[in-house]
């Protein structure tokens, strides 16, 4: 295992853990608000449970970082030390927000129970609203590094001589479109892995009162990784969109070069996401009694997930020998062009998402019965607003498909603009139809064991999708550290084979989810307390 | 129990990323390596050769420059034409402007190359820049980082392919000299041949493969082979034929630097040549 393989699992380690345990404080902070709002105690339990979590997992965070710091000095030191010299003082800083994250945590977990009536409460949201501003601060510095490396700014191209501030470098053309994608994607990592965590309680539950907090439990986090997955196509679509525009020579290599088979199993992670949270959701629909007679619309939307992971993972190509993959970039090719900028792909994905979110819609609705008088109108408004929508997806999909390669990729934008505008026009409507609305109840805790299996996916393939999304990110600066300015000359300098990077891949989510594993255990054993010698047992 | 079930079904999940990644075919991208080359004894056909491999390798122009509409496909576009078109167009201000033959082109293809905003094709430029900014890098800094003398060949590669004479100096002064001269008498060695049959047989190609009714059996019969073929697959197996090996044969048969003792325009003489007789449209 050469020095590259070394630091590339503790990067990518420590981005599993640090993305877990910034996005839990996020959606924590929104849950405890919610209890605050609603005051329904229930919420402040539950947010409190998901900090626990992530406190386990915290050292653990901390303790990669600086494998990962000593990895880096160790086999690195050249580019280290240019990338010193580039940041200069924002390394202090980022120590001094680390420790402030640290101090906030602890100060935000430990005082829930001190704080939590009244004003004193809104001096703890306050403390997390500051805890969050300081985790995210820390994500943005570290997203300036390593987004320098692939389009840096603030140096003098041909010398790499530093002639710009701190801040010039800091705002690179990628920073911020790779800020907003790690942000959503920490929020749907996030959601996940607590969701694994409230499914293997609910496994494990004894009683119906547990089972229920856990059923419920889980079907938050699910919905938080949805909430935190739905955006993210849109954010890649904008950082690809970026790269295109500071290097086209990057875009190609990314996207129609050797990496470009990358995007298939891109796409049956995604598919698998998808797929699994939609089931988890229709598996829920049997907690209320008219959800279960939603059933028959479940499978056309089945169908159309189905049949748009299909269309998505289906290469448009023969599929290319090696030989001809060596060839592309670097002789004249006729392969990749459909599915370099892949129209039906496109619709495939937004279809899957409409599709994902009407699965939701559909719990939302199974237990609220609207009142409003205008009910009926409002129902056909949210039908003419899915057809119209969808035929809008559809349409554009074939103009892209019938029209000359430049354009295909302006065909994309209006079919997202379609996706977005369903969603929050839904949302809308449905806010205002679910005023006064007859509210059924929710059995929670009624779910087959089956269904909480899908709970589990949702981490497994996020962590691997995350794992393989950090191999292309690194991948496109090619054979350069610092892209165009410092060469890695090592004999590592090549990008390894998708095989080789997917075995590295599956070792990095082994040992992370024995990490996790391991949290969870921590986190449980904290619940559990041992009988008096001769005393009665308690819990 | 319940553990274990999670554990089992988590990495049955695992199991199959890691075996659908190891299915896909396998690439790995190694950096470009320089090619070592004696620049003082090039040759003007060695320069072009040199050009070429450049234009696929190196150089990387065909990540941008092929049929995907990313740029003008230079392999393919009718270069003799398209190129003094360029020079006449009403928006080009560039340092050929007002001129024409060879040296124009000489000038615009440098152009093009260092200061590749200078003239933007129609429709190729940056997203919002009304083509006034080219997405092309220059191909004197990094990532390219071409030398002088190697930027040099590709311009006597693309003079050659247009058909233009080419004029770019050679690598070395004295050589320039020599070249010069080579220039004033022009020889049957080293202007290029204009029909495939006289390229063939002066390289020798019968000799090994069945044509002009040699029955020669060295190597596989191309009318046959060259059907499942496309026109850069061609190209490489004359250029570079130990890259991929025809089943049933083996490497190190063929000659390696066919690139060495053909001009550019010859090679896609032959490579038509071999479509056609593919196509049962040449006489063998
Ligand atoms: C990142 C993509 C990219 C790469 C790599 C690239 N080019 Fe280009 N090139 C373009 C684009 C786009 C244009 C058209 C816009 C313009 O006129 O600048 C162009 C234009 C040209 C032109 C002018 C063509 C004409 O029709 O007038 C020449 C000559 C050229 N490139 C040569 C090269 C060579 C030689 C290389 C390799 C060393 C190369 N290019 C690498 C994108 C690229
Ligand atoms: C000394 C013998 C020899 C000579 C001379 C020779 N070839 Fe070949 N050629 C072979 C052999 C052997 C193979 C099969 C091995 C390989 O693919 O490299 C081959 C393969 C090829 C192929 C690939 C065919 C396939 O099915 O993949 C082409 C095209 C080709 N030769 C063209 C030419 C041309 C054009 C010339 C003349 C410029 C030429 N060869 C001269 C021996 C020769």
């Amino acid at each position: 295992m050469g020095g590259r393989t070394f630091v590339w699992v503790f990067a990518q380690m420590h981005l599993f853990l640090a993305a877990f345990v910034l996005a839990v404080p996020l959606f924590v902070l929104i849950i405890e608000l919610l209890g605050v709002l609603t005051k329904d105690p229930r919420y402040d339990v539950m947010a409190h449970e998901f900090m626990k979590i992530s406190m386990a997992a915290y050292s653990f965070t901390a303790l990669t970082g600086g494998a990962l710091a000593i990895a880096l000095f160790l086999f690195y030191p050249v580019v280290m030390g240019y990338l010193m010299q580039v940041f200069r003082g924002q390394t202090l800083i980022y120590a001094a927000l680390f420790v402030m994250e640290s101090l906030f945590l602890y100060i935000y977990y430990y005082s829930w129970g001190v704080l939590r009536y009244g004003n004193r409460k809104w001096v703890h949201l306050s403390i997390g609203l500051v805890l969050n501003a300081v985790g995210l601060t820390l994500m943005f510095v570290a997203n300036a590094w390593a987004t320098f490396m692939m389009s840096p700014s603030g140096v003098d191209p041909s010398t790499g001589a530093v002639i710009g501030t701190v801040w010039e470098a800091t705002r690179n053309p990628l920073w911020n479109p790779l800020n907003l994608h790690r942000f959503l994607a920490n929020i749907a990592y996030g959601g996940a892995i607590v969701g694994a965590y409230a499914a293997y309680r609910f496994l494990s539950a004894k009683n119906a009162a547990e089972r229920a907090h856990y059923d419920w439990m889980g079907y938050t986090s699910n919905f938080i990784a949805v909430c935190g997955f739905l955006p993210l196509p849109f954010a890649g679509y904008w950082l690809m969109a970026e790269i295109y525009a500071y290097s086209q020579q990057m875009g190609i290599t990314a996207m129609g070069g050797i990496l470009a088979w990358l995007f298939i199993i891109q796409a049956v992670l995604i598919g698998t996401i998808i797929l699994a949270a939609n089931y988890y959701l229709w598996c829920g629909l049997g907690r209320t009694r008219k959800g279960a007679t939603y059933a028959p619309y479940v499978k056309y939307i089945a169908v159309v997930i189905v049949g748009g992971f299909l269309v998505w993972v289906t290469p448009h190509t023969l599929i290319l020998t090696p030989q001809e993959i060596r060839l592309l970039g670097g002789t004249n090719h006729g392969f990749l062009g459909p599915l370099g900028i892949m129209p039906a792909k496109n619709m495939a994905v937004n279809l899957m998402l409409v599709a994902t979110f009407l699965s939701f819609q559909l719990f939302n609705r199974s237990s609220r019965e609207p009142t409003v008088s205008w009910a009926r109108t409002g129902n056909l408004l949210i039908v003419a607003l899915y057809v119209v929508g969808v035929l809008n997806i559809v349409g554009a999909g074939i103009y892209g498909y019938i029209t000359p390669t430049v354009y295909k990729v302006g065909a994309s934008v209006p079919q997202v603009a379609t996706t977005i505008s369903i969603i929050i026009f839904a949302l809308i409507i449905d806010g205002f139809m679910s005023r006064g609305a007859k509210r059924s109840k929710v059995h929670w805790g009624r779910m087959s064991t089956r269904s909480q299996y899908a709970l589990f996916v949702l981490p497994i393939a996020f962590t691997w999708l995350m794992g393989l999304m950090g191999y292309i990110r690194s991948s496109v600066r090619t054979h350069w550290h610092v892209y165009t300015i410092m060469k890695d000359t090592s004999p590592e300098a090549y990008i390894p084979t998708i095989g080789q990077a997917g075995n590295v891949i599956t070792m990095i989510t082994l040992i992370f989810m024995g990490v996790i594993v391991f949290v969870f255990w921590l986190s449980q054993m904290g619940e559990i307390k041992q009988a008096k010698p001769g005393g009665k047992i308690s819990k | 129990m319940t553990l274990l079930r999670i554990t089992v079904f988590s990495l049955a999940i695992m199991f199959a990323f890691t075996i659908f990644a190891n299915i896909l075919p396998q690439v790995q991208s190694d950096p470009p390596q320089t090619e070592e080359i004696d620049e003082s004894s090039l040759d003007v056909a060695g320069q072009i050769a040199w050009g070429r491999r450049l234009f696929e390798g190196q150089g990387t122009c065909t990540l941008c420059h092929n049929n995907l509409g990313r740029a003008p496909d230079l392999l393919e576009l009718d270069l003799a034409a398209t190129l003094p078109e360029r020079i006449a167009d009403q928006r080009y201000a560039g340092a050929a402007a007002g001129l024409s033959g060879a040296a124009a082109i000489e000038i615009y293809l440098r152009e093009s190359m260092i200061d590749p905003s200078a003239f933007v094709v129609d429709g190729f430029g940056k997203k919002g820049t009304n083509d006034t900014e080219s997405p092309m890098p220059r191909v004197d800094a990094a990532p390219i980082s071409l030398s002088a003398t190697e930027t040099d060949a590709l311009i006597g590669f693309l003079q050659d392919l247009a058909g233009f004479e080419v004029t770019v100096a050679l690598p070395s002064a004295a050589d320039a000299v020599e070249s010069a001269n080579v220039e004033e008498t022009p020889s049957e060695d080293v202007w290029p041949l204009t029909s495939a049959e006289d390229i063939i047989a002066n390289l020798g190609c019968a000799g090994c493969h069945d044509l002009f009714g040699s029955g020669a059996d060295i190597g596989p019969d191309l009318a046959e082979t060259v059907q499942q073929m496309q026109r850069h697959q061609l190209r490489a197996a004359i250029i570079d034929p130990n890259a991929e090996i025809a089943d049933g044969y083996e490497a190190d048969f063929m000659p390696p630097d066919y690139a060495e003792q053909m001009w550019a325009s010859e090679l896609e003489l032959v490579v038509d040549y071999l479509i056609a007789l593919g196509a049962g449209e040449a006489v063998q």
